[in-house]
């Protein structure tokens, strides 16, 4: 921003953090079995919140609750002052408005095409015309690397293209929170370095707080702020922070394999 | 895998009992999945008639070619010897099966995220069954209570969904309907005419045929017929175009970005084939009574005109608007239980088909008994 006089920068370059969603206390569960407890964390407003840990941990579920598509177990989630547990539904729903969501395969839907895909939500929720919501959605896919498929069919595009358009979709609406779901998964490398930009560029220019679930080393390490570790087998978070800084201070050796892909040298020299 | 000297024999095993209280496999030959596994009872049976045995090590020096097969079958003794708390030596196999071994034991078994099917006794089997069936009416009416908040929200126009999804829908339900219908309601005209014509013969009264196909197709079956139809055609879609959403979180991406599945993705849907009912109901009785004409005109020698006459004079008013009410009534019925069991649907594929087949039952019976319900009720009504 080199205007001046933004709000932005009008604020001291070391910005007070800011709590943006406070989860307290969480505990996940499918029926009897437990799979999350005593989940704690703040993630600050503008900053890349990481969500790490092994496959199959709860990660996505963990997110499902976050966005109230999961009711927890126990525990408080709040965004802001607004508590959203214990919201009502259409409350829920105002507040929803605000967050863009991509999932971890994409739910583009599928009778609808890419510009359609990404125009939807501008139609129900803004004021532009249908022109106007073309343009925008053009601009979105372009963002993502699709420019000139926005007349394609879901089902008419790969994968990783499908991950992109529901990135797009995602921040159709310049959403104040943005929850990715294994945005770089299935992406090759340049790719996922160009998303990683992205991610970055949207925290800069909208100043959007993102919630990101990733196994991706490079991308941890490059867009991580402040991130939470699940582990599977204690069913709870044991670490958190920084990824750059946990990786050079955490003892736990549960947390260390994972930051160096389980490589033992590479775990002796960090300990060294 | 590796062909080492490559022996052609089958696969076998043999243990031999050393002084030291260890007990040696021998492992020969080809070892083959393609050939089957050999049993691991024989390693139990040889630990149990044989006491003080502390040690299991393994001799592969005559073995052949092997895969996958001998990885299960060494992973079974290893399973056997923990069990009984005796120590296996693993220096004898190959060095790649020790490899094999190492990755398959580097994540531990997950007890607790094994799915535990125990079998209930039948009075419990019974019982759930019983529960989840009342269940299933409470979601039924659940959904139905849904359905009415956003067709209020669609009355007061704060419905958001798209418009042309309900156009599509009607066309779908509608007119996409019309050739199924035709057919079906024409040879249900025959039948009726058929099954009255040999009765109404005997007493020279054929002409009542036609009171009997215009009164039974415009009173129940035309409206039964046509429900009948779209629960199979059109409700088992909705289930299906509904579940598939449902396991590619589509639904759940319409719910984060704050549009109601209710508004966007049921209510057109219900209401395409609310409005499109009465109309193909009304198709349905006509073209059941051309069936009962044909079998008149055909059969019985009865003139067209003549026909016509008796059926216009049998049709009452009341019985026919009942009829499109009824057919209106099924409608809802049959895309409630459609969107329902859509919406139930689990995360798979297979989840998929179970939800389109009990959108069909829920849908048909439902009907069913709501035929069931109106027969009382039209005749306390004196309708
Ligand atoms: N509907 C369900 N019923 C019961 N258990 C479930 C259900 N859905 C998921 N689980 C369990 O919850 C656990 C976590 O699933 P989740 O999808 O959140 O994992 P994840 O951390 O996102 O994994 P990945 O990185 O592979 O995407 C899994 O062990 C899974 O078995
Ligand atoms: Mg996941």
């Amino acid at each position: 921003m080199s205007e001046p006089d933004t709000v932005d920068s009008a604020q001291p370059p070391a910005r007070r953090p800011q709590p943006h969603i406070i989860v307290r206390d969480l505990t996940i569960a499918y029926g009897d079995f437990v799979l999350m407890r005593g989940l704690n964390f703040v993630v600050n407003r503008g900053e890349v919140f990481i969500v790490m840990g092994g496959s199959g941990c709860g990660k996505s579920t963990l997110l499902r609750v976050l966005l109230g598509l999961k009711e927890p177990a126990t525990g408080e989630i709040f965004y802001g002052d607004f508590n959203f547990i214990r919201a009502d539904s259409e409350a829920r729903e105002r507040q929803l408005r605000r967050f863009g969501v991509l999932y971890q395969g994409g739910a583009l839907w599928s009778s609808m095409t890419l510009a359609e895909n990404v125009g939807l939500p501008l139609g129900e929720f803004t004021d532009l015309s249908s022109a106007e919501i073309r343009e925008v959605a053009s601009l979105k896919l372009s963002l993502v690397g699709l420019k000139g498929f926005e007349d394609y069919y879901p089902s008419q595009i790969s994968g990783g293209m499908q991950k992109r358009a529901g990135l797009a979709r995602a921040i159709a609406l310049d959403p104040e929170v943005l929850f990715l779901d294994e945005p770089s998964a299935g992406l090759d490398p340049i790719t996922s370095r160009l998303l990683d930009e992205l991610i970055l560029e949207i925290r800069d220019t909208l100043g959007a707080t993102i919630v990101v679930v990733t196994h991706e080393l490079a991308s941890i390490f490059a867009i991580g702020d402040n991130s939470v570790f699940l582990d599977a087998d204690s069913h709870t978070m044991i670490a958190g922070g920084n990824p750059r800084a946990m990786l050079e201070k955490t003892a736990d050796p549960r947390v260390r394999r994972f930051l160096t892909r389980g490589d033992q040298s590479e775990q002796d020299r960090a300990s060294r | 895998m590796r062909a080492e000297h490559a022996s052609a024999e089958p696969a076998a095993v043999a243990f031999e009992r050393t002084d030291d209280a260890a007990l040696i496999v021998r492992l020969s030959g080809q070892w083959r999945m393609r050939h089957g596994l050999p049993s691991g009872d024989l390693l139990t049976r040889e630990l149990m008639r044989s006491t003080g045995i502390r040690r299991v090590a393994f001799d592969t020096s005559q073995l052949g070619a092997w895969d996958s097969a001998l990885v299960v079958f060494v992973t079974r003794i290893i399973e056997i010897c923990r069990t009984r708390k005796v120590n296996e030596d693993r220096a004898g196999l190959p060095a790649g099966l020790q490899r094999m071994l190492e990755l398959a034991e580097a994540v531990p078994d997950k007890k607790e995220a094994r799915v535990s099917a125990i079998r209930a006794s039948i009075a419990e089997r019974v019982g759930r069954a019983s529960l989840e069936y009342f269940g299933g009416v409470t979601d039924f009416i659940d959904f139905l209570g849904a359905f009415a908040i956003a067709l209020g929200r669609l009355v007061t126009g704060r419905a958001r969904f798209r418009r042309i999804d309900l156009v599509i829908e009607i066309q779908d339900c509608g007119a996409r309907a019309f050739g199924i219908v035709t057919l079906i309601s024409f040879l249900v005209g025959v039948i009726l005419a058929f099954m009255g014509a040999v009765q109404l013969q005997q007493f020279g009264a054929s002409i009542y045929v036609a009171d009997l196909v215009a009164i039974g197709m415009v009173r129940d079956m035309g409206a039964m017929m046509t429900a009948i139809i779209m629960a199979g055609r059109t409700g088992a879609a909705f289930a299906a175009q509904l579940g598939t959403m449902k396991v590619t979180q589509e639904i759940d991406a319409l719910t984060t970005m704050g549009l109601d599945p209710m508004q966007f993705l049921v209510l057109p849907r219900v209401l395409a084939l609310i409005l499109m009912m009465p109309l193909l109901c009304v198709y349905s009785d006509l073209m059941g009574i051309m069936g009962g004409a044909a079998v008149g005109a055909g059969m019985l020698n009865i003139s067209l005109t003549s026909y016509m006459r008796e059926t216009t004079a049998a049709i009452q008013l009341g019985g026919a608007f009942g009829g499109i009410f009824k057919a209106t009534v099924y409608g809802a019925i049959i895309g409630i239980a459609g969107c329902l069991r859509g919406f139930q649907c689990g995360s798979s594929s297979s989840a998929v088909g179970e939800a389109t087949t009990s959108a069909v039952v829920t849908g048909i019976v439902y009907v069913v008994v709501a035929c069931g319900i109106f027969a009382v009720l039209f005749h306390i009504l004196g309708l």
